[in-house]
């Protein structure tokens, strides 16, 4: 764990901001997959960032993450430089993720599966609770608690990786495409389950194709181009956008 | 997956029929084994006649069934946490029956300790000496050998394990000896009767801790935290790091368990055949990987259950050609496997609770 830095003591004004970053670039090997990207997230938001196949929003998510570490710029966490912490000490500082493509653990049971995202908390008292939160969001998943994680429905594996992170108690909570593959009610159901966890305190970082849903919850958007943010601004106004509507609202 | 696979092999939907199957293989092993020794030309046996060796015969072959399952163990665990065919794991098994060897003979015992208490604390104290060892030594190896190749083509860290196994035989063929090593055999030569059956104290002692630590281990993987960290690691190496599992430190777990066992293993070996070589490791290891693929690679019960099906092939196929055709018969079985069921009995399964 690093100590403390100078950042700590910053300004009032700034200690709202949750996630900050500065000018992060990322490779895979020698492809240059983030050139250079900033942005911040605020206690209580839910941001969208979005963009075309291959921007490289899942690769932002990764390096919020640690699973790939940014080779240049800045990743503060309340204030904190995580910009080369492990990618396991993360869920510790309060970040969760319910990552592209769920990647539940298919031979593991429903319940199993949620006690992994609880796995490194001591806070037994709390623990207890957070299971009903989550069963209470997805009264689906305690009926199959004891199935096994791959005999699950695409929708409800999307379920499953959600209350999975939310089982981390994550400050900050990653969603990548959780309405990837999902009927229309489903996706309904989904984003209306995002809300709900905004709105009990936990910060939302939601990766989206789905762009004029994502902009319908979120307050903010960022929208990414090969590597790049090229737009950004409140969702409403984003809504708006011309250039917006006609890449990725369809006209 | 899963359900596509319980449907192919229909076995695994009714729990019943798993122990029904297993005590009709056995019956049937426990015949041909009678077989064989009744038709051995070289002893005119009658019928009843044949059952005493039978039943030793039979014994024999759980027992180094047992012995091949906790060598298997570790094959399995760890290509099921990083899909690596260890092949320097067989020589943890010789180094654990080395390790027990020097400590038996520092210790001054040459053979069978008379008074139970002594002799129980000092075989505590062989395994717990050779399970930490072996167990810090595969940590070791891991750490060395095979973690900057974790993300190489896979044919790297093989050939890395391969280049591992000759240097774990070659110190010990210049370390400590280039030949056959006679080791103490501290259990004394007692057979226990049980109403019909009659039962080496060796025999039973093996037998009851190589089972001890499969359902030890099992119960571990299965219900654990730590444990939960090994399977998710082994599903899914990414996600389990977004729970917050180390993968560094559980991996290293999981090779500390896999070489701990093979180092109880070793010191089985020891007390059972009373000799060991530094080239022991190399056949053994063949079998008992041919054990860990017969279960179904990556699949711990199926490991514990390919270990006693070679032992009995081997005790089986000794017993009618007297010998010269175990060798063949196992590995003739490895390749028939590999040919025609890749996935083993029970198929590719980290902590499978079937
Ligand atoms: N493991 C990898 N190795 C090499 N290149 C990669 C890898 N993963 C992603 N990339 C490349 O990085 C770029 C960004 O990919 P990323 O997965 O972040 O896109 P994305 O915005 O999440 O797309 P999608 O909407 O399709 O999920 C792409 O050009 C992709 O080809
Ligand atoms: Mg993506």
């Amino acid at each position: 764990m690093t100590a403390p830095t100078f950042d700590a003591a910053r300004p009032t004004s700034d200690s709202a901001v949750v996630l900050r970053m500065t000018d992060v670039h990322s490779y895979y090997g020698n492809i240059h997959a983030l050139q250079g990207i900033s942005f911040e997230v605020r206690a209580g938001e839910i941001v969208t960032l979005l963009g075309a196949n291959g921007a490289g929003k899942t690769t932002t998510l990764k390096t919020i993450h640690g699973l790939i570490h940014a080779r240049k710029g800045r990743i503060e966490f309340e204030g904190r430089d995580i910009t080369s912490m492990p990618a396991h000490e993360h869920v510790g500082v309060g970040i969760g993720q319910s990552p592209e493509g769920r990647r539940i653990f298919s031979r593991m049971t429903v319940l199993e599966n949620l006690q992994m995202g609880a796995y490194t908390r001591r806070d037994t008292s709390t623990l207890h609770e957070d299971y009903r939160r989550v069963f209470e969001l997805f009264p689906r998943l305690e009926e199959r608690r004891d199935q096994s994680g791959g005999t699950l429905s695409g929708g409800e594996q999307q379920m499953l990786a959600i209350g999975r992170a939310l089982m981390t108690r994550p400050k900050l909570l990653l969603l990548d495409e959780p309405s990837m593959g999902l009927s229309p009610i489903l996706v309904e159901q989904i984003f209306a389950i995002i809300q709900d966890i905004n709105r009990q305190g936990t910060t939302i970082l939601l990766v989206e194709q789905n762009a004029l849903m994502a902009l319908g919850v979120a307050d903010r958007g960022y929208v990414l181009q090969t590597g790049r943010i090229v737009r950004s601004g409140e969702a409403s106004a984003l809504l708006q956008d011309e250039e917006v509507r006609k890449a990725y609202l369809g006209g | 997956m899963t359900s596509a696979t319980a449907a192919r092999r229909p076995f695994a939907a009714i729990p019943w029929r798993a122990p029904l199957v297993a005590a009709f293989a056995l019956v049937i092993a426990y015949f041909v084994i009678l077989v064989g020794v009744l038709a051995d030309p070289s002893q005119h046996l009658t019928f009843v006649g044949a059952i005493p060796q039978a039943q030793a015969q039979f014994i024999n072959a759980v027992t180094i069934g047992a012995i091949y399952a906790l060598i298997a163990l570790g094959y399995t665990m760890v290509y099921g946490i990083i899909e690596l065919i260890n092949f320097a794991h067989g020589e943890i098994f010789m180094c654990g029956s080395f390790v027990s060897w020097w400590l038996l003979t520092t210790l001054g015992f040459s053979g069978a300790i008379s008074d139970p208490l002594l002799l129980i604390g000092v075989l505590i104290l062989a395994f717990a000496v050779s399970m930490l060892v072996m167990g810090i030594v595969g940590v070791v190896i891991e750490r060395l050998a095979y973690r900057r190749l974790r993300n190489a083509p896979r044919l790297a860290p093989l050939i890395t394990a391969i280049g591992v196994s000759f240097i774990l035989q070659n110190i010990v063929f210049v370390a400590i000896s280039n030949s056959i090593v006679t080791t103490p055999q501290i259990i004394p030569n007692t057979v226990l009767t049980f109403g019909p059956v009659t039962v080496g104290l060796i025999n039973l002692f093996t037998i009851v801790l190589a089972v001890g630590l499969m359902v030890a281990l099992h119960l571990f993987i299965s219900r654990t935290r730590l444990g939960r960290a090994m399977r998710s690691t082994a599903i899914d190496r990414e996600a389990a790091q977004l729970m917050g599992v180390d993968i560094n430190t559980t991996i290293a777990l999981t090779f500390f368990i896999g070489s701990a066992l093979a180092g109880a293993a070793g010191v089985v070996q020891g007390l059972y055949f009373g000799i060991t070589v530094f080239n022991i490791g190399f056949q053994a290891g063949l079998k008992a990987f041919t054990a860990a693929v017969l279960g179904g690679i990556g699949n711990t019960t199926g490991a514990a259950l390919g270990g006693f099906v070679i032992g009995f092939l081997e005790v089986i196929s000794s017993v009618w050609g007297q010998g010269r055709w175990s060798e063949a018969v196992v590995f003739g079985m490895l390749v028939l496997v590999l040919v025609f069921r890749p996935t083993g009995i029970l198929g590719q399964q980290l902590g499978d609770r079937a």
